[in-house]
């Protein structure tokens, strides 16, 4: 039985030690999650929300600019994002033939896989040259880019998932393909892809290396959408890279801001994905 | 597309009806989704054609020598694409190198070995480190890593391993090393999620049997399941290392930017997203602009290699889970 004992032990080893892979790795989480509320934390006060940076070298001042700007740059890249995206999930799942939509379902995935530093220079080349100066126009521009494959593949996938007999109930009441698309179709699959949605904006809303050269940062307000705009990720990097202490501190602040936003969004997005498929079988 | 059979048919297949149609209102909503998803296919045919145009300048008077000139001094006009090429490949090199046995490791307990209470929470877990934007993994390794292997990691190294060439010269903290580790936190997320996903295709028979003659817990996932899944898995791999290539800011703040190739790894460095992160804003000539779109370009290209080999081998493993 000496051969049985080695081979049970060997079983246990492996167990532990893929358990401890998986210890380690997730432990990371905690780890950046303690660590930036360990710094953060006594950074963030009333200022923080509500005043401008400061020049470099002078202690307080705040980054509202950079949430109101980053908002800002969101809402322009949802705005563009969202519909294109969403609607050519429609056409891939719903009116589709056969050889574009594997085309475009391909091309999607190759843009979905850009580094987003590439898409910063596309978006650089096709809106801050021809307006010749940065903006927060070429900022959305850059990462609406990188929502519309998500918000794609995510609609494709949650249409694909609503049943057949839901398409053909439709269409024999004598609804028209659009009508049934609209009214039942994409009903059925709004939780799916407004989960999809969320985990896809939160994913963009940490995006720093399209900015740097799209929307570049602003000190101050941006008065309007076409000039230099401030934004929490570029904050955060400018802030953390400078030899101020005082500004370390503000990087630490901002930092624990946009990963609570993105956390929060996240587990929401899961919140409401787990809902829908309970209320589905129920 | 079972359901197309009853509708009428698309206008490609009979163009005189179209217009009646489009008169009804009927293709209205057909057309605007097309419009929507030829302009996906238009923006990234466009992107590639930018890149292409922008770098035109730098193509021309460089040529392929680009890619193995080592000599980057925008002052003296000279652009050459290898400290960059280096850095990248030998940072993303150093994180699978790590990120690879952490993450197959845990994924196979995931998908196989842990309780599925345990499998779930800890899934939910790595979803949320997928989440951690770029820049707040450079924030961290900043003030804790760069630290760590300046005064700790990085004298270990020298005081062991200080008769390789890897491990020699002085240790400033940021460093190649620095980068790789980063990118390994970075990357095994992805790695985890996916090859979980593709031990979890794997037929619920292969690992029945293997149990049934008698193989412990362990031997069923090694010798029957982990074999099955080892393209999918492969794929994860390629995967994440496309990612670690085109990584941008955690690499940008640690890594030191110095367009060097040296052999330590303690070395500071510099990788191509890095140089176009700190240098595009400031780049005054235009020669100096169009070799950095023409390093994009090439980084481009790499990682959409990489991107469809990862995409294929993802493909044969579910075509072959699902075929058996």
């Amino acid at each position: 039985m000496g051969l049985l004992r080695w081979r049970k032990f060997v079983n246990g080893v492996m167990l532990t030690l893929t358990g401890l892979c998986t210890v380690l790795t997730v432990s990371t989480l905690f780890l950046i999650l303690g660590y930036l509320v360990w710094n953060g934390a006594s950074s963030l006060d009333w200022d923080f929300f509500t005043k401008l940076p400061l020049p470099s070298g002078q202690s307080g001042g705040g980054m509202a600019n950079a949430i109101v700007g980053s908002g800002q740059i969101l809402l322009l890249a949802m705005a563009i994002g969202i519909p294109i995206g969403v609607l050519s999930g429609i056409y891939l799942s719903e009116f589709g033939g056969s050889f574009l939509p594997s085309v475009i379902r391909y091309v999607a995935d190759l843009l979905n896989g850009v580094p987003s530093i590439v898409i910063g220079i596309f978006a650089w080349g096709v809106v801050v040259v021809p307006m010749k100066r940065f903006s927060a126009i070429s900022g959305g521009f850059a990462l609406s880019l990188m929502l519309i494959p998500i918000a794609l593949r995510t609609t494709e996938q949650f249409l694909r998932e609503v049943p057949n007999s839901l398409r053909e109930g439709a269409l024999a009441l004598g609804a028209s393909k659009p009508r049934a698309v609209a009214t039942v179709i994409l009903p059925a699959a709004t939780t799916g892809i407004l989960t999809g949605v969320i985990l896809g904006v939160a994913r963009i809303a940490g995006e720093t290396a399209p900015l740097l050269f799209t929307a570049l940062n602003n000190q101050y307000w941006a008065k309007t959408w076409r000039e230099p705009i401030a934004s929490l990720p570029v904050m955060i990097y400018t802030h953390a890279i400078s030899p101020y202490d005082d500004w370390h501190r503000q990087a630490w602040a901002a930092g624990l801001v946009l990963l609570a936003l993105v956390l929060v969004a996240n587990i929401a997005a899961r919140l409401i994905l787990a809902r829908g498929a309970s209320a589905q079988r129920g | 597309m079972a359901a197309s059979a009853t509708v009428p048919a698309p206008p490609t297949q009979d163009g005189r009806s179209f217009f009646k149609r489009f008169k009804a209102g009927e293709e209205t909503a057909y057309l605007i989704v097309l419009l929507a998803a030829c302009s996906v296919l238009l923006v990234t045919v466009f992107l590639v054609y930018e890149l292409w145009v922008q770098s035109a300048l730098a193509r021309r008077q460089f040529g392929l020598g680009f890619l193995w000139s080592t000599i980057w001094d925008p002052n003296l006009g000279k652009f050459g694409a290898l400290p960059f090429i280096y850095g990248t490949l030998v940072t993303s090199a150093l994180a699978l190198i790590i990120a690879v046995p952490l993450g197959v490791g845990a994924a196979i307990y995931l998908a196989e070995m842990a309780p599925p209470k345990w499998s779930n929470i800890f899934t939910f877990l790595v979803e949320l480190l997928a989440a951690v934007p770029s820049v707040i993994y450079g924030l961290l390794a900043i003030f804790t890593l760069v630290p760590l292997v300046r005064s700790v990691i990085g004298p270990a190294l020298v005081n062991t391993l200080g008769f390789l060439p890897l491990f020699k010269g002085p240790i400033y903290g940021v460093s190649v090393l620095t980068a790789g580790m980063i990118l390994a936190v970075m990357t095994f997320p992805y790695i985890i999620s996916i090859s979980r996903e593709s031990l979890m295709s794997v037929p619920r028979e292969q690992r029945e049997a293997a149990l049934a003659l008698g193989a412990t817990r362990w031997e069923a996932t090694w010798d029957a399941v982990v074999p099955f899944a080892r393209l999918g898995i492969l794929g994860s791999i390629f995967l994440s290392l496309a990612r670690a290539l085109g990584e941008t800011m955690a690499v940008t703040m640690v890594i030191g930017n110095d367009p060097k190739i040296k052999a330590s790894l303690l070395a500071p460095g510099y990788t191509i997203a890095s140089v176009i992160a700190n240098e595009f804003t400031e780049a005054t000539e235009d020669i100096h602009l169009a070799s950095l779109v023409l390093l994009g370009l090439v980084l481009f290209l790499i990682t959409m290699i990489l991107n469809a080999g990862a995409r294929l081998l993802i493909i044969a493993t579910t075509k072959a889970g699902t075929s058996k």
